[in-house]
């Protein structure tokens, strides 16, 4: 799914430690772009106890619209609207789909999630056609490049992850210094208590929808110059961003951060033993095991898994 | 050796101690009640014996045999059956095909040999219906045979539990709160039936919150507080002890 | 047995269909409905795993593609280079080896299609358990997540795999003969004999899963979906009758893989791709999950629609819609009850009378 924009920022031709550092870059690059879609899982995941199988069309629409905003206003505007288009999105899913099902069994909420997601890249597909496209670098081209400890990079990494880290640290402020983010918080731990407190579940479900679409878009926006974006790539964004969740442990952010790293910097040095097309196998196979071996995730405790009681 | 022997059973969620040091045997052929006020830890000391769940220590011993380690399927075809206190009726089914799910363990077709409907199921689909049938009519609800299950009344969903129950051809049959959510018609008329069932030779072991009914009709009761045998008796003499009284009427 | 009466009324309208087509010269429909009973083929088998096993599968695609694509390039590729091995030698003179000549005059020795159809079957069987064992222990989501997992490496393998002809997929499948003179494949001449061999397997299919349903298997599985904990309770062993049921829905899967890939003469990847698994989940929940005739009707009816080009370049689009609208306002399936209640409701015949049929 990402093997057409590798090749643009690892240069395979010098070995030893600039190579390691290559690969490692290039691991943590992709690893912090799991994190984010396995962070938005976990915002709907806590709240609802939903898996959202259409979390990755939110960064398909975030890069798309992104793309096609371009046209007519300056790079950083176009990325603002397009994630707020998104959390638009986001609440309008939400608020269609989810929120009059009274009481849904976990196979109808798969189901309809499934169904949100083949319509959104059919709606995409219908809007943007199949063409690869993708956003400017932020910086620079495809070939400027800085230097870190030997190995030759593209300035767009380092947006990818200061943006990732940046989204990282300002939710973990939201849900713990904020009102809203506490009456989440309390909704997701025990959510017929808090509604009994006078919260507005049903709202913070919207939300969690709108805030887990935002994160999405964003990432999806920070990823096109080097991935390039397309109608299709959000189920294997989205498995990938499973497996990231479950091996963090479901609901746990700081677990997602680890295990996206992790996944990511697996998948860069795979590309050394693996053939190129086998590298999504290699995810999928990561959380078929972690799934039969630890569901629990490798970060995530024993109580936590009781949770998942459906 | 009793039918039943409970030895030093032992349960701990996390720090909770759900059923401390629990022993009693149930001999064959009597009703015996384990009675107790909420969270006595009555339906835990059920799942540990039906291998829902495991014991955290002790053991339990059916006609000889551990229990322990034993998975549910395995239990039930040792010849326990049991009942649930919110009733789990197999939706989508009919009351019979209900009480034909329990004469599961008396039957052997396989898959295969029931694709392709090999004649000697013929007979054993056929005996499998007629004891169902049967289980009905001695539980009197044989009108509702062909109901969907889920949509009988509560105390004939109760019924056809039972059937289903007795369908496992049991040595033992353990009820959990067989009483639960029915009024006192409802009540008594399942008294009437659990009688029916120990006179056909099966032991009875329940767990009931309903003192009306337990009185009426066990041989033996067992009394459970916070997880702790406290008495264990004939029902006269239970009636009559005084820890059992400070429990269930308050200290003073 | 008195649900196996209804079988023939679907046989009579299957005749019915074939002397309309043959009469006003419409034959090439029952191109479509040969294809269509395959794929419905598939999804009985997966409707049994669904409605009454409960478990859903997201990678059934990846079972029909085991069976289409391993029959495929067995009977394609050429054993020729390993004539010298003793396995080849051993299966050439048992008869089970064919051999021909290339359009270019080349020697060929492929495996038989019988012998092909039996090795596919027999991995998907054999897949379907190393798979199933892990995979039917979870549930729920993580459940959906591991099957379309194993759905996306399968389309990998077949894209990544230059045995499988990878984005080509693999063409020039021969026919597949069967037994006295017919035979699974494309050609014009074969196309009435084809729709009744396609049919044929379908009824067959489907007779098997009703008699499996109504027996002492099939009450245990419909337990395990009404009440997992109380059908363990009664002996059911419930972890083997799951296995069992996805081996079988994966076995039926190859059946249709194989047998379709020979009437077509070929596979291509997308026939493992997400998509199709989607959308063979999506016509059992249109049927009504718990409902063998709806899966096979529906299954029938949308899958000829799609062949059709009915629904132009919105074919998934169309699928994905449904899936919504009959997870949203029918979960039971358009054929249910509560659902033609509420559509009676609606058009104002307000005094519904409730039929007893299940």
């Amino acid at each position: 799914m990402f093997d057409v924009g590798r090749s643009s920022f690892i240069f395979l031709t010098k070995m030893t430690s600039e190579l390691f550092v290559q690969y490692l870059l290039a691991g943590i690059t992709y690893g912090s772009i799991y994190a984010i879609v396995a962070i938005g899982f976990n915002i709907i995941y806590n709240t609802t106890g939903i898996i959202n199988f259409a979390q990755g069309e939110f960064v398909m629409f975030g890069g798309m619209i992104a793309i096609t905003l371009l046209q007519f206003m300056p790079l950083p505007l176009a990325i603002i609207l397009a994630v707020i288009l998104t959390m638009i999105i986001g609440a309008g899913i939400e608020i269609c789909f989810i929120r009059w099902l009274k009481a849904p069994s976990v196979l109808r909420l798969v189901i309809i999630t499934i169904g949100i997601s083949i319509l959104s890249r059919e709606v995409a597909v219908h809007v943007w056609g199949e063409s690869i496209r993708s956003l400017p670098y932020f910086v620079g081209n495809e070939i400027t490049s800085i230097s870190i400890l030997g190995a030759r990079i593209s300035p767009q990494v380092l947006w990818v992850v200061a943006a990732s880290g940046l989204m990282f640290i300002c939710l973990g402020i939201f849900f713990k210094t904020t009102s809203v983010g506490r009456e989440m918080r309390a909704c997701a731990s025990n959510r017929k208590a808090a509604t009994l407190c006078g919260i507005n579940t049903e709202n913070m479900v919207t939300l969690s929808f709108v805030l887990s679409a935002g994160m999405g878009a964003l990432a999806g926006c920070m990823m096109s110059p080097i991935t390039y974006s397309q109608y299709d790539m959000g189920t294997g964004l989205a498995i990938k961003g499973f497996t990231v969740a479950i091996l963090g442990g479901l609901g746990s952010s700081g677990g997602a951060v680890a295990a996206g790293l992790l996944l990511g910097v697996i998948e860069a040095f795979s590309v050394s033993v693996v053939p190129l097309a086998f590298q999504d196998a290699i995810a999928i196979a990561i959380l078929l095991i972690i799934l039969f071996i630890r569901p629990q995730g490798l970060f995530g405790s024993k109580e936590a898994s009781a949770l998942k009681e459906f | 050796m009793a039918l039943l022997e409970i030895k030093q059973l032992h349960k701990r969620f996390g720090g909770l101690h759900a059923v401390t040091d629990v022993s009693f045997p149930v001999e064959a052929g009597q009703i015996k009640a384990v009675i107790g006020p909420n969270g006595a830890g009555k339906t835990t000391l059920f799942n540990m014996i039906s291998g829902t769940f495991p014991a955290t220590s002790g053991s339990v011993f059916f006609q000889g045999k551990e229990l322990q380690g034993k998975k549910p399927y395995q239990v039930a075809a040792l010849g326990m059956a049991r009942t649930y206190q919110n009733i789990k009726m197999f939706s989508g089914m009919t009351a019979l095909e209900n009480v034909m799910v329990g004469c599961h363990v008396q039957s052997s077709a396989g898959f295969m040999a029931s694709m392709f409907r090999m004649p000697w199921t013929w007979k054993e689909e056929l005996a499998i219906r007629d004891r169902s049938m049967e289980l009905l009519t001695l539980l009197e609800i044989e009108e509702h045979a062909d109901t969907d299950a889920s949509s009988l009344a509560f105390g004939q969903q109760r019924a056809v539990e039972l059937a289903r129950a007795l369908a496992m051809d049991p040595t033992l049959l353990l009820l959990d709160e067989p009483a639960a959510g029915l009024n006192i018609y409802e009540t008594a008329e399942v008294g009437r039936l659990i009688t029916k069932i120990r006179d056909l030779g099966i032991t009875v072991l329940l767990v009931e919150h309903d003192m009306s009914l337990v009185m009426d009709i066990s041989d033996e009761i067992v009394v459970l507080c916070f997880g702790e045998k406290i008495a264990e008796g004939l029902p006269a003499a239970i009636q009559k002890d005084p820890e059992v009284i400070k429990i269930y009427l308050g200290e003073d | 047995m008195k649900k196996l009466l209804l079988i023939l009324p679907l046989l009579a309208c299957v005749i019915a269909i074939q002397v309309v087509c043959s009469s006003t010269d419409t034959l090439y429909y029952l191109t479509q409905m040969t294809m269509s009973a395959y794929y419905s083929l598939l999804i009985i088998g997966l409707c049994v795993l669904m409605g009454y096993a409960g478990q859903i599968s997201l990678g059934h695609a990846g079972f029909f593609a085991i069976g289409g694509y391993i029959s495929a390039g067995l009977t394609t590729h050429s054993l020729i280079p390993f004539k010298d091995n003793a396995l080849v030698q051993f299966l050439d003179s048992s008869g089970l080896l064919l051999a021909g000549q290339t359009l270019y005059g080349e020697e060929l020795l492929v495996v038989s299609p019988g012998l092909a159809c039996a090795v596919a079957i027999i991995a998907a069987a054999v897949i379907a358990v190393f798979i199933g064992i892990p995979v039917l222990k979870l549930k729920g989501h993580y459940l959906a997540m591991a099957t379309l997992g194993f759905g996306i490496i399968i389309y990998r393998v077949v894209l990544a795999v230059e045995y499988f002809g990878e984005a080509d997929g693999i063409s020039e499948v021969p026919a597949f003969p069967l037994f006295a003179g017919l035979s699974v494949s494309g050609s014009f001449g074969d196309r009435v004999s084809n729709y009744y061999i396609a049919w044929g397997i379908l009824l067959l299919g489907l007779i098997l899963l009703l008699n499996l349903i109504d027996s002492r298997v099939g009450r245990g599985l419909r337990g395990i979906h009404g009440s997992e904990e109380a059908a363990d309770a009664m002996g059911v062993h419930t972890a083997r009758f799951k296995l069992q049921t996805f081996v079988l829905s994966a076995v039926f899967a190859a059946v249709a893989g194989v047998f379709l890939t020979h009437y077509n003469g070929g596979i291509g990847p997308s026939e493992a791709g997400v998509m199709k698994s989607v959308r063979y989940v999506a016509i059992v929940a249109v049927g009504g999950m718990a409902n063998l005739w709806g899966a096979l009707l529906m299954g029938v009816v949308l899958n000829f629609l799609s062949l059709r080009g009915v629904f132009g370049s919105y074919d998934d689009a169309v699928f994905g819609l449904i899936l919504i609208v009959i997870m949203l306002f029918a979960p039971n399936g358009i054929l249910s009850i509560s659902f033609r209640h509420r559509l009676m409701q609606l058009f104002g015949k307000g005094k519904q009378k409730r039929d007893g049929e299940a």
